[in-house]
């Protein structure tokens, strides 16, 4: 019943002009009295909007729209920007422009991805690229979508919330002269006590009396004459501005809270430490206005990491159920404190959080060159290929005399011959490791200046000595911890000393990020208040007949309200209850059988409330 | 091995709920081809009733000081729209249709449980578990709101859809209970997930609703001279109304979803919102139901044309669920296949 109201108010002339109470020649029209209220104090909304005034017809001379001058156009295209219409259709091209984000790799999130979708599509990437598709989501378009959208939000909610706080200090419009029409009608005539010594209900005490009732549960009332008018459910239009506002917040402190923060990777091996120093990270994302004395000054060791594998069952075998990361953390001034950074349990430390992202060996290894000296020992990190921790690394000597000699390693933490002679790891725990190494000499190409990978190594202009290759003099070098092997061409010698594990911590620091929890939490609860708490007006109106007191009772929907006749229902047992009416009439009164149909109104409502 | 032994016997009560969902299935496909028939029926009983209904019934309280002198009476909200709505008494078909689809359920519920127990985590870590959990709360939230609507007609599509996502639930995701990979031993495992699937199950029922509108639209408009189990049905306004109240319940699961998701990521992974592919795709539906409720608020979308948003949203849920999870890379990798 909410809805017959609603829709006819949103689809007949609910012209401001027409007085509330006032219903002259309105049956005639076809119209429901529901029209026939005060529309004064309802939530401003877009002219569009359903529940909103439509505007006037212009009475006869046909349409004659003005001239606009500049003011004209700008007002014209401010109120179409602002229209629920336009609202609409960018939220859908909102929708429609964050697809192509989730087709092809984003820089942001998946950078190799990004380089390898340009090797398999040579001639498509260009195209993309220029179109901003690898940055979908700081893309010119997908920005202007979004900006768009958020002015047409915020110059929706600004006048909106102006009204609202008028409509907050108004009072409830005039009672309308025709309760019947409206959703949740009942009526009953009560007969006035003709015994004596009996309370006698008039018309006066059941209009006190509901008035009570209603202010009681949260009405604001007002009574006119023989009628009160109340209405509630302010609630609603305020949660709806919070959401809205809230949201505006998140873009805001998304947008430009972000720009103080900073976020880094960096690879520890078991043994290292890591200072917090712009010069130690691996890689670094610094906000807009980033400045490194942000940096808190701290440092964290890693003393061990430790991995768990699920048990030898089926489906999950070598599957690793936990990663630890045991970890001695010192901030300035601070104690060192041992502590364990795990997935989903960053360590918080200096107003920044550590997180415990990636990890993977490290392999120990010395390198002596041709001369017999030591041109190389260290700790080198190899990246982790697939779910067995087949790794991959890259060595590089530049000290090595008389050439500079560059390998490519392999190092299988569970070796196995895959059948072809070919090592595949087949576990991801050590229980038997093997480096495999392609050796090249040559000039490696650091001297240059340019910057290189440690991950990488350029063979091109290398003369391959052990290895694949098919220049390669021998097979590649195949190591198990604590073995040397010699290096072809008498460049040396290569030892295997040991395997390590790895942590790869990323380092983030974001200031507006309980900015943004608190904007989001805010528009959840504005969303919640917005979508179930019920605007409604009710009225109770008490009438002396000849034979009683006749008492009349309907709401009003303002908006969604789909418990309304319940509700209306409810108010007239409890004010019968009061007034002495015995409970299985107010039961009978209040009984609303219509919840779970439809209800049009019904052709001879005026003519149902018969006397007996 | 008691964990294999438990995940064997969840398997076999699934397979035993779809055989008793397949039952309540056809019950309720049977029952609409019946209403077909009764739906004349139903109309000559209305009309009746409206009669009945215009007659006055004389009652009078007895004693006390204040005597009821006329029956009560309900204006606009009161009269009951006789051409429309269920029949009054439910037939035998959509009776063995409601307690089969009961039966199925609790048989259904009993295998989540029991996968539950064998992998001794909650039920829904991989995209087999999401689906045999998801279909049990559709159904569970069908029953939930038949308590208090009569969505009786809207049986057949609910059991339709659960067949079909077990069948592919079963057959092409179906893992063997594996441990939780660390990134999912979290608290927001239990909530961020299972708020998801609640919302997804007010979105399936919600859809279910629109389309069944967009039906009875075009035949309101009699552009449908078959189907006449429509007329057994609520009319559009009626289903729009209600597809409308159970999408805002989605939509406001789906938030919770949104922000608890931002919460996790922000524990896992050390970023809020990255714009991974899932990531996308969640905001995406959001957008579309965002889109839904605005539209069905803005003068000349009301109708046919904003229940198209509200199907289109639940297929968005149903492409992120399936496509994005099994073909799109991302940080959400974890169907287990």
């Amino acid at each position: 019943m909410a809805r017959s109201s609603d829709r006819d108010g949103g689809d007949a002339t609910r012209a401001s002009s027409v007085a509330a109470g006032t219903d002259t020649g309105r049956s005639d029209t076809g119209l429901t009295d529901a029209d026939a209220t005060d529309v004064g104090g309802d939530p401003l909304r877009p002219s569009d909007h359903i529940d909103s005034v439509r505007p006037a017809a212009s009475d006869g001379a046909g349409i004659t729209q003005p001239k606009l001058g500049p003011v004209g156009y700008l007002r014209f295209f401010w109120r179409q920007l602002t229209s629920m219409k336009t609202a609409l259709f960018l939220l859908m091209l909102l929708a429609v422009a964050a697809i192509p984000g989730s087709l092809v790799p984003q820089r942001t999130s998946d950078p190799n991805g990004v380089v390898q979708y340009r090797t398999d599509h040579p001639d498509l990437f260009p195209v993309l690229d220029k179109l901003g598709v690898f940055d979908t989501y700081s893309s010119p378009w997908f920005s202007a979508v979004y900006l768009l959208l958020f002015i047409s939000l915020i110059g929706c909610i600004i006048p909106r919330t102006r009204h609202h706080f008028e409509a907050l200090r108004a009072r409830p419009p005039k009672t309308p002269a025709r309760l019947s029409r409206l959703a949740g009608y009942r009526s009953i005539t009560l007969e006035t006590a003709g015994g004596a010594g009996e309370a006698s209900i008039t018309a006066a005490r059941a209009v006190d009396a509901a008035r009570a009732q209603l202010k009681r549960s949260g009405y604001r009332t007002q009574v006119f004459g023989d009628s009160v008018s109340a209405e509630r459910g302010y609630l609603r239009e305020t949660g709806n501005l919070v959401f809205h506002s809230a949201l505006v917040g998140v873009l805001l402190t998304v947008g430009v809270g972000g720009g103080f923060g900073y976020s880094g990777q960096r690879v520890v091996v078991e043994g290292q430490t890591f200072s917090n120093v712009l010069g130690s990270y691996d890689s670094f994302n610094p906000g807009r206005w980033f400045d490194e004395a942000q940096l808190s000054p701290f440092s964290i060791a890693l003393d061990r990491f430790s991995t768990e594998y699920a048990p030898d069952t089926a489906g999950a075998a070598g599957m690793a159920t936990d990663f630890t990361a045991d970890v001695t953390a010192q901030a300035r001034g601070g104690d060192a404190e041992k502590t364990q950074i795990k997935v989903n349990s960053p360590l918080s430390i200096g107003g920044s959080n550590v997180y415990l992202l990636g990890n993977g060996y490290a392999v120990d290894v010395t390198v002596r060159d041709g001369e017999g000296n030591v041109a190389f020992r260290d700790t080198v990190p190899f990246l982790p290929q697939d779910t067995n921790l087949t790794s991959l690394g890259v060595i590089k000597v530049p000290d090595a005399l008389p050439r500079q000699l560059g390998m490519i390693g392999f190092f299988y933490p569970t070796a196995a011959d895959n059948g072809t002679g070919a090592l595949t790891s087949t576990d991801p725990d050590t229980t038997n490791p093997v480096l495999s190494l392609n050796v090249y000499s040559g000039d490696l190409g650091l001297d240059a200046g340019v910057p290189t990978s440690v991950y990488t190594l350029d063979t091109d202009g290398l003369t391959p000595l052990a290895g694949t290759d098919d220049d390669a003099q021998e097979k590649a070098v195949q190591l198990t911890p604590g073995e040397t092997a010699t290096i072809p061409d008498g460049l040396g010698t290569i030892t295997f000393d040991g395997v390590k594990r790895f942590a790869s911590f990323d380092i983030h620091h974001d200031p507006s990020q309980v900015w943004v929890l608190l904007f989001a939490g805010l528009s959840f609860a504005g969303l919640l208040t917005a979508l179930f708490v019920p605007r409604r007006r009710v009225w109770v109106k008490a009438t002396e007949t000849g034979d009683g007191v006749r008492l009349e009772y309907a709401g009003l929907a303002r908006g969604e309200d789909p418990t309304l006749g319940r509700a209306v229902g409810d108010i007239a047992k409890a004010h019968l209850g009061g007034l002495g009416v015995p409970a299985d009439v107010a039961r009978e009164v209040a009984d609303d059988p219509a919840r779970h149909d439809v209800e049009k109104p019904g052709p001879a409502a005026e003519g149902r409330g018969r006397k007996i | 091995m008691v964990t294999a032994d438990l995940a064997y016997y969840s398997l076999v009560a699934v397979y035993s709920a779809m055989a008793i969902y397949t039952i309540s299935f056809v019950a309720f496909a049977l029952d609409l081809a019946k209403r077909s028939g009764d739906a004349q029926q139903a109309a000559a009983r209305a009309a009746k009733a409206e009669a009945l209904a215009t007659a006055s019934v004389s009652r009078s309280a007895a004693g006390g000081s204040t005597v009821v002198l006329d029956r009560p009476s309900r204006g606009a909200g009161g009269a009951a729209s006789a051409s429309t709505g269920a029949p009054a008494k439910a037939s035998s078909f959509e009776r063995v249709a409601i307690a089969m689809m009961l039966l199925g359920f609790v048989v259904h519920v009993a295998s989540v449980v029991l996968r539950g127990l064998a992998a001794g985590r909650v039920p829904w870590a991989n995209m087999f578990e999401f689906s045999l959990t998801g279909t049990a709360i559709i159904v569970g939230v069908y029953l939930a709101v038949q308590l208090v609507v009569n969505l009786r007609f809207l049986g057949a599509y609910v059991m339709g859809l659960n067949l079909v996502l077990l069948a592919i639930g079963t057959v092409n995701y179906y893992v063997a209970v594996s441990p939780l990979p660390p990134a999912l031993q979290s608290a927001w495992l239990v909530i961020h997930v299972f708020v998801a699937i609640l919302g997804t199950a007010f979105f399936a029922i919600a859809a279910g609703l629109s389309a069944a509108q967009l039906v009875q639209t075009k035949r309101e408009q009699s552009k449908l001279a078959g189907l006449r189990f429509l007329d057994t049905l609520p009319g559009a306004e009626r289903l729009e109304d209600l597809a409308y109240r159970i999408a805002l319940v989605g939509f406001v699961l789906w938030t919770f979803t949104l922000i608890a998701g931002a919460i996790w990521a922000e524990r896992a992974w050390g970023r809020y919102w990255g714009w991974d592919t899932k990531e996308v795709w969640t905001f995406i539906i959001w957008v579309l139901y965002a889109g839904y409720i605005h539209a069905r608020a803005t003068r000349g979308w009301r109708g046919a044309r904003s229940s198209w948003l509200s199907i289109i949203g639940f297929a968005a849920v149903m492409f992120n669920f399936s496509v994005v999870n099994v073909f799109f890379k991302g940080l959400h990798a974890y169907s287990g296949l």
